[in-house]
């Protein structure tokens, strides 16, 4: 199973949960899982990025998600 | 991906195609544009930096001769949240309220009417004839007083994001958190602990060029707007949004730009000369005075940040906790979540963690800067590694190399790093001359890492063959640090062809696909990668023409140099052809020779800095003479190294500029005190030293060239290692920005 590791920013909307697994087999797939998990995560999901495996990813689709990924959202970078 | 010494393009430092016109002032930037029938648009701006409007009326403006239109809020559509796009912080409701005031006004120098008359001249006329009546409010200009309960509130309908239950209105727009092992138990590991609070001022992006657009909209609504911009296409799009529009009725063209730094992301003045040119029927110019742009425009965020750092003997890092407040200005937005992330990236550490807060002030809405959040971020934390070192007799360098992430490191922010460059910017400071020469007598030398992430996002390019084998290379990424010079390198290198056979051009909105702004250091990476796969598609077309040519199947047909060729093995009795004979022959082949994509590029590298100064300091005045000064950058592979070696020296002059000089000067009603370049002073050649650079280049493996990105980054580190190079020379700690003559003196007498 993948790791996936949520932001200080989504505890509000998980109840804490920080990190949970998943067995999605690609980025679409996770957003659907998680967004059914906690509805109210929606809006947060959808403007974070997402790191899988170290790649850092501003707009994710269908990026492969191996068995033993670690997946961390994070804030969408901006710069100057 | 290719190793750097294979390339033949790449690498290279080519005359920049702009650089005649710019030097010879045929250039046209925003301002430089004259239509038939023209008029000149102005803007009212508030003499409050707090106040409820009553009442506007505009009509003794319109009823003098020469005055073709006016309007104030009422006449703009209600725009409420909504994305802004690209890289503006806060909502489109935010920016709309931002360039045109509706029931109060927030930040003195806020627009609150704009007119459109026959001569400047007339225009300023008809602003002063407007009558505006309000209710002053008092004004909360400091970040800490503006999160005291009780706090005078910029927005009464504003709710602390991020946190449980913010019930009650506050001018706290969100907070934000990072952390990850056990402060306590980091503490107690530590044979030292520092403990300080650090403060940056509020600086602006100091462009050249102030803000300065011309409109031009005919009775159906429809029309073009000219513009200085960092991004034309979000500029089309946030116009087209804040006025009710269909981006499809409006054409954005890109100038010749003199500086954004981040400050040209956002519209200021288009929104209003369209509708002025509406309203009018005529083509509306508008052009910021260097007064306004200080006002109204920019900035990037003051801090005040509180680090406690916990080190072992050997120089171990055990703990670092950070409290971070950012000024946002009078709208939500300050770069909070840049900065949260990047304080400690250049690190490996165990336990940490860092809160920052974006907080209403009555000040200009701020705006993204070059690394916006990092610099002041950084600044506290690698001030208090510099204290650290000195309490342990360490070479800083040596201090930051016994902590330094590496590739496989989990950064602060969550993901590992793949292939980064730190570690090689330590060793290449450690082996500088500049290092390794002895501190002059009476200076300092200061140290400070650097860190930008850099990013991707959504680029276009379109190559076209002209009838001689010349390459045109269409993007859509305005031009500022030297983007078409880096784009026709990779197209030469790509398609094999000499760098002085490529033209590349930006294009408008209507002429190339969509582009993100230039910025985020991501244009040679994302627009280049459009670039390179535009080149590859008219690669692919030309071993299609080739092989139809010879009656070869495309498979039998390769690319070298420059030419199509048989692949090994494949018996054909032909010459190569080059791209001028496939091009002359494209009319029998299949019609002209094009090539395009669009990426939505992912996989940005990140890019790390050291930088070290030796200031001097005299101590009778406070003066600073900065000595030398040397930063140190992995920016990935370097396309087109003077450029890169450019983007590091104005980094770090900006960085010199706000670490010793640069800062917003209020009165207590709010009203800036400075703004003009007469009283805030931004470097001039006299103040500084050459800057010496080395570029450390790990390439990028996400990218077929190995760009990184490089104009973030070298703004970051300025700020600390004068701090550091400063503090050693007088040997006293000082914790607050900006360094200047009076700063000094007056931290020395405490």
């Amino acid at each position: 199973m993948a790791t996936v590791v949520f932001p200080d920013s989504f505890l509000e909307f998980t109840a804490g949960t920080r990190e949970v697994e998943t067995a999605a087999p690609c980025y679409r797939d996770l957003l659907t899982e998680l967004k059914a998990r906690w509805p109210d995560l929606t809006e947060m999901l959808d403007r974070s990025a997402v790191a899988i495996d170290g790649q850092i990813y501003q707009d994710a689709f269908l990026e492969e998600i191996q068995p033993h990924s670690e997946v961390f959202f994070m804030a969408r970078i901006e710069g100057g | 991906m290719a190793e750097a010494v294979d390339y033949k393009q790449i690498g290279t430092r080519p005359v920049r195609p702009d650089g005649v016109d710019k030097v010879t002032g045929r250039a046209r930037f925003g301002a430089d544009l004259i239509l038939p029938n023209m008029v000149h648009g102005r803007v009212l701006r508030s003499p409050h930096a707090h106040a409820r409007i009553k009442s506007i009326d505009l009509a003794p403006a319109l009823e003098m001769d020469g005055v073709v239109a006016a309007i104030s809020g009422a006449d703009f559509p209600d725009v409420e949240g909504g994305e802004v796009g690209g890289e503006g912080g806060g909502t489109l409701g935010d920016v709309a309220k931002n360039i045109m005031a509706r029931d109060k006004v927030l930040y003195h120098g806020h627009a609150v009417a704009a007119v459109a008359a026959t001569s400047p001249a007339l225009a300023n006329a008809a602003l002063e004839a407007i009558k505006v009546e309000y209710e002053v409010l008092p004004p909360v200009l400091d970040v800490l007083a503006a999160m005291e309960d009780g706090a005078v509130l910029v927005n009464e309908n504003n709710f602390t994001q991020g946190v449980e239950s913010a019930d009650k209105p506050s001018n706290v727009a969100a907070v934000g958190k990072l952390a990850r092992g056990n402060l306590d138990e980091g503490f107690a590991a530590a044979d030292l602990v520092i403990e300080r609070e650090y403060k940056v001022p509020m600086a602006h992006q100091g462009y050249i060029e102030p803000h300065a657009c011309v409109a031009s909209i005919d009775e159906t609504g429809r029309g073009s707007v000219w513009c200085c911009t960092q991004g034309h296409f979000e500029f089309r799009a946030n116009t087209a949004k804040i006025l009710n529009k269909d981006i499809a009725d409006l054409k954005f063209i890109a100038s010749e730009i003199g500086g954004g730094f981040g400050g040209k992301t956002v519209v200021y003045l288009e929104p209003l000369a369209v509708m002025l040119s509406e309203k009018s029927g005529q083509p509306v110019k508008m052009t910021m005075t260097r007064e306004e742009v200080f006002r109204a425009t920019g900035p990037t965020s003051g801090t005040v940040a509180r680090v406690k750092l916990g080190v072992k003997n050997d120089g171990t890092i055990t703990a670092a906790d950070a409290w971070v407040a950012f000024e946002a200005g009078a709208f939500a937005g300050a770069p909070t979540m840049p900065g949260m992330m990047a304080i400690y990236a250049p690190y490996d550490l165990e336990n940490f963690s860092v809160e920052v807060f974006d907080v209403l002030v009555n000040k200009p809405k701020v705006a993204a800067y070059r690394a916006p959040g990092a610099p002041q971020t950084m600044h506290a934390f690698e001030c208090a590694l510099d204290e650290a070192a000195i309490a342990l007799d360490m070479d800083p360098l040596d201090l930051r190399m016994k902590n330094a992430a590496d590739e496989g490191t989990q950064a602060p922010y969550g993901p590992k790093f793949p292939a980064i460059g730190f570690k090689a910017c330590l060793e290449a400071a450690k082996a500088h001359p500049n290092y390794t020469k002895p501190v002059p007598e009476g200076a300092g030398r200061g140290v400070s890492a650097g860190f930008w992430f850099n990013i991707g996002m959504q680029s276009s390019a379109e190559i076209n063959i002209n009838e001689n084998g010349t390459v045109m290379v269409i993007e859509g990424s305005p031009d500022i640090g030297g983007s078409r010079a880096s784009m026709c390198l990779m197209a030469a290198e790509t398609l094999g062809v000499e760098y002085d056979q490529v033209r590349a051009q930006v294009g408008d909105t209507e002429s190339t696909g969509f582009c993100n702004v230039t910025g985020g250091s991501r244009t040679t990476f994302a627009t280049g990668l459009a670039v390179t796969q535009a080149c590859e598609d008219v690669i692919a077309e030309c071993k299609k023409r080739a092989a139809m040519s010879w009656g070869l199947d495309e498979d039998q047909v390769e690319w070298q140099d420059g030419s199509a060729v048989p692949g090994p093995g494949v018996n054909a009795d032909v010459s190569p052809m080059s791209l001028a004979d496939l091009a002359g022959s494209a009319a029998k082949t299949g019609g002209p020779i094009q090539g395009r994509a669009s990426v939505n590029a992912q996989g940005a590298g990140a890019s790390f800095s050291i930088n070290f100064t030796d200031i001097a300091v005299d101590r009778d005045t406070g003066k600073t003479e900065v000595l030398s000064y040397t930063a140190i950058q992995d920016a990935g592979t370097a396309i087109h190294p003077a450029y890169v070696e450019g983007q590091m020296q104005g980094g770090a002059a900006q960085g010199l500029g706000w670490a010793l000089n640069e800062e917003y000067v209020y009165d207590d009603n709010g009203v800036m005190e400075n703004a003009g370049f007469l009283d805030y002073r931004i470097p001039v050649a006299s103040d500084l030293p050459m800057i010496d650079t080395e570029i450390v280049e790990v390439p990028n493996p996400s990218h077929p060239y190995g760009v990184r990105g490089v104009g973030e980054t070298p703004i970051v580190a300025p700020l600390a290692a004068v701090s550091n190079a400063v503090s050693r020379a007088v040997g006293k700690r000082l914790c607050d920005l900006p360094l200047s003559p009076p700063n000094i003196l007056a931290a020395l007498d405490d």
